[in-house]
């Protein structure tokens, strides 16, 4: 069933994509900061989204104000409403976050977990050593864990790491 | 039914109200503890009236007199009523024992004046996704139930809640705007997000945008529910938040999901498409899971690992799309949340006995805390199925279920959940072991852990024993859910009523007014045909 006044918007639906392309692309990023701006970037364009499938835009939903043919559908409106707010509300309290992150550590990175690094050394000892015999598995493992931005790094030898 | 329907708001109402009141009275802790105190006790007062009441035949309100289709509407049905009932109960005896964890530390560890009323909006988020008879609703309700729980797992601000926290925060709202851009989507396929109205026009959609939009709202409660590939999240973040804080997000967050799940499975999607793919799923949540328990040497991320595991028995049930599979799907759900929570808030006070929760400095606690021994091996056999707990018949039943379907992959599937199950009994027995029989690397202090919360932690064990207790009733109940949830027709005409609109005032007004606006076309162009 094809209705005309169902056809969307073609310019919008480009900006939805651009927003959630964009934002797809910065939530992948390691610094909060940046995983902020992707999470509002998709969630614009999800909210634009959402407008759009109310169809094509009218007149104010009012009974005497317009005809009803020419009225927009006022639901989508309402509930992109909601959304707006929430999505507000969660970016206030992820900058806060973000903004704590700094004053504990310096940076926003999201930082791994220390279990799992356990695991991951305890893995890579259980690892049968094909090549040099005499190499400590332990260094490489500390640099690995340092390029990732682990806390329990000596946070020089992390910056050097990352840096290089 | 019509003189009991006021029951249906009070389990978000009164939470809400009682937040409120607490934050108003930040500063007087004594007076806040009081207010969440008498709001859950009401809460849990009026979930088990509704779970009687729902029994009788669903109740519905439409919020603010708005009709049915458009307005928010609220249904309690006799899976809803169930789930609220089993929530409350848990959320009650866990503010219980974290009132009695703040006596005892002084309050330190869980600021009050912050935690009571983030405590009730998280009880009325679930309330809110329990009850909420429309996706958009059920979203907000998801939101507020999260907004409640980033606090909580931020709680103090200290280095490892904020990166755990990280995690947690940014993995739930990336599921959230899956969650709304399948409810875009809906609107623009169906012209309506209401679920009964939902159920009754997506058969006549595009059956590959019906899939879909089926296999969003699978990703986005799939990630709530922590299903396995898109489980990593649980076990990196919920061990680090406070204990009652972990056992309550233990027990209801992923539930809510789960339960997600299962409506929209039976409500909306009734064809069963995807119920290969959530088979391959749960059978991949189980075995992965419970490894990942096997392989941890924390006593809480064990749990969590666990936690995950058990998922995938849910989602086994519900992805049978058999009156049986659902019936125990849902008994699994009610062992699980109890027997979980219970878990966790034992661990708690393990940890504050034996100072820690690394198996390799625990040890000698059977010995110096025997009650403690108890109270931690109960839901421990319990979560392994060991005859005679509600773990064992729900699994049994899951069983059951999955051998009257009788598909190889159904078979995997029972293979898989006995293979589970003795897996967890095994990561349990290790954790017992070194816990309470392994000699105590170093002296424990002796000490006397607060009553209140070892009180609550045995009023769980003794709810999750009860529950075999109550198992034949309680299985003819969920049996009856699962009945209406398949039947589908109950739910649609309990909220449409006959002539496909609800009760609120607002059907007198748009007949008299005008028909629906032009601007929702498919709902316009169809609302005559529904009823």
């Amino acid at each position: 069933m094809i209705d005309p006044d169902m056809t969307p918007n073609l310019l919008l639906v480009v900006v939805v994509v651009a927003l959630v392309t964009t934002g797809v692309y910065l939530l992948l990023e390691r610094s909060l900061t940046r995983v902020i701006i992707g999470l509002v970037l998709i969630g614009n364009g999800v909210n634009v989204l959402f407008l759009l499938s109310g169809g094509r835009a009218g007149g104010a939903p009012i009974v005497g104000t317009t005809p009803v043919e020419e009225m927009s559908d006022p639901l989508p409106q309402a509930m992109v409403l909601t959304a707006i707010v929430i999505t507000l509300g969660m970016t206030a309290f992820l900058l806060a976050m973000a903004y704590r992150s700094w004053q504990l550590n310096r940076h926003d990175e999201v930082q791994d977990d220390l279990e799992d690094r356990r695991i991951a050394r305890m893995a890579a000892a259980d690892q049968p050593a094909f090549e040099d015999d005499t190499q400590d598995t332990r260094t490489d493992l500390e640099v690995e864990a340092a390029e990732a931005r682990d806390e329990t790094g000596d946070r020089e030898d992390e910056q050097e790491v990352v840096r290089t | 039914m019509t003189d009991w329907t006021w029951l249906v708001p009070l389990p978000v109402v009164l939470p809400l109200t009682g937040a409120g009141l607490a934050l108003a009275l930040w500063k007087h802790g004594r007076a806040q503890q009081l207010i969440t105190l008498v709001a859950l006790t009401l809460t849990l007062a009026a979930s088990l009236a509704l779970l009687w009441r729902a029994d009788a035949g669903t109740l519905v309100v439409d919020a603010g007199g708005w009709s049915a289709p458009v307005g928010v509407n609220l249904v309690a049905d006799r899976l809803s009523a169930l789930m609220l009932a089993i929530s409350s109960a848990v959320t009650l005896a866990v503010l219980v024992y974290s009132l009695a964890q703040g006596v005892a530390d002084g309050d330190e560890e869980t600021p009050v004046a912050i935690f009571h009323p983030t405590y009730l909006v998280l009880a009325a988020g679930v309330a809110i996704a329990f009850l909420s008879g429309d996706l958009f609703n059920l979203y907000v309700g998801f939101e507020v139930l999260l907004a409640a729980s980033y606090v909580l797992i931020t709680l103090g601000g200290s280095a490892e809640r904020i990166r755990s926290g990280t995690i947690y925060i940014v993995v739930a709202l990336v599921s959230s705007l899956v969650f709304l851009l399948a409810l875009a989507l809906t609107y623009a396929a169906a012209g309506t997000v209401n679920m009964a109205q939902l159920a009754q026009r997506l058969p006549d959609i595009d059956p590959g945008v019906a899939l879909l939009l089926q296999l969003l709202l699978l990703l986005a409660f799939g990630i709530k529910a922590a299903i396995f590939p898109l489980s990593a999240w649980l076990p990196d973040s919920y061990p680090t938040a406070p204990a009652p804080v972990t056992a309550v997000f233990a027990g209801l967050l992923t539930k809510v999901g789960v339960y997600a799940i299962l409506r929209v499975q039976t409500l909306l999607f009734p064809g069963g498409r995807a119920d290969d793919l959530l088979l391959w799923a749960a059978l991949a949540t189980m075995v992965i899971g419970i490894l990942g328990a096997v392989a941890q040497n924390d006593i809480k991320r064990l749990l969590s690992f666990t936690l995950v595991s058990h998922i995938g028995y849910m989602i086994f049930g519900i992805a049978l799309s058999s009156q049986v599979g659902t019936a125990a799907a849902i008994f699994y759900v009610v062992h699980h949340i109890t027997v979980q929570t219970t878990l966790f808030l034992v661990v708690g006070l393990l940890e504050r006995r034996g100072g820690s929760t690394s198996l390799d400095h625990l040890g000698g606690l059977a010995k110096i805390a025997p009650f403690l021994a108890v109270l931690f091996f109960v839901p421990a056999m319990n979560l392994a199925g060991v005859p005679p707990f509600s773990g064992f018949l729900g699994k049994v039943g899951l069983i059951q279920a999955g051998v009257v379907a009788g598909t190889p992959l159904a078979y995997a599937l029972v293979a898989g959940s006995v293979v589970t199950s003795l897996l967890t009994l095994y990561a349990l027995v290790k954790a017992w072991n070194k816990a309470f029989w392994q000699t105590a690397p170093e002296t424990v202090e002796p000490m006397r852990l607060p009553r209140g919360m070892v009180g609550s932690a045995a009023a769980l064990v003794v709810l999750g024993v009860g529950l075999t207790a109550v198992a034949g009733p309680l299985y003819g109940y969920t049996e009856r859910a699962a009945g209406d949830l398949r039947a589908r027709l109950p739910y649609i005409e309990a909220v449409l009523t006959e002539d496909g609109r609800g009760d609120g005032v607002s059907d007198d007004v748009s007949r008299a007014a005008s028909p629906p606006p032009a601007g929702a076309p498919v709902g316009s162009t169809r609302t005559g045909d529904d009823s």
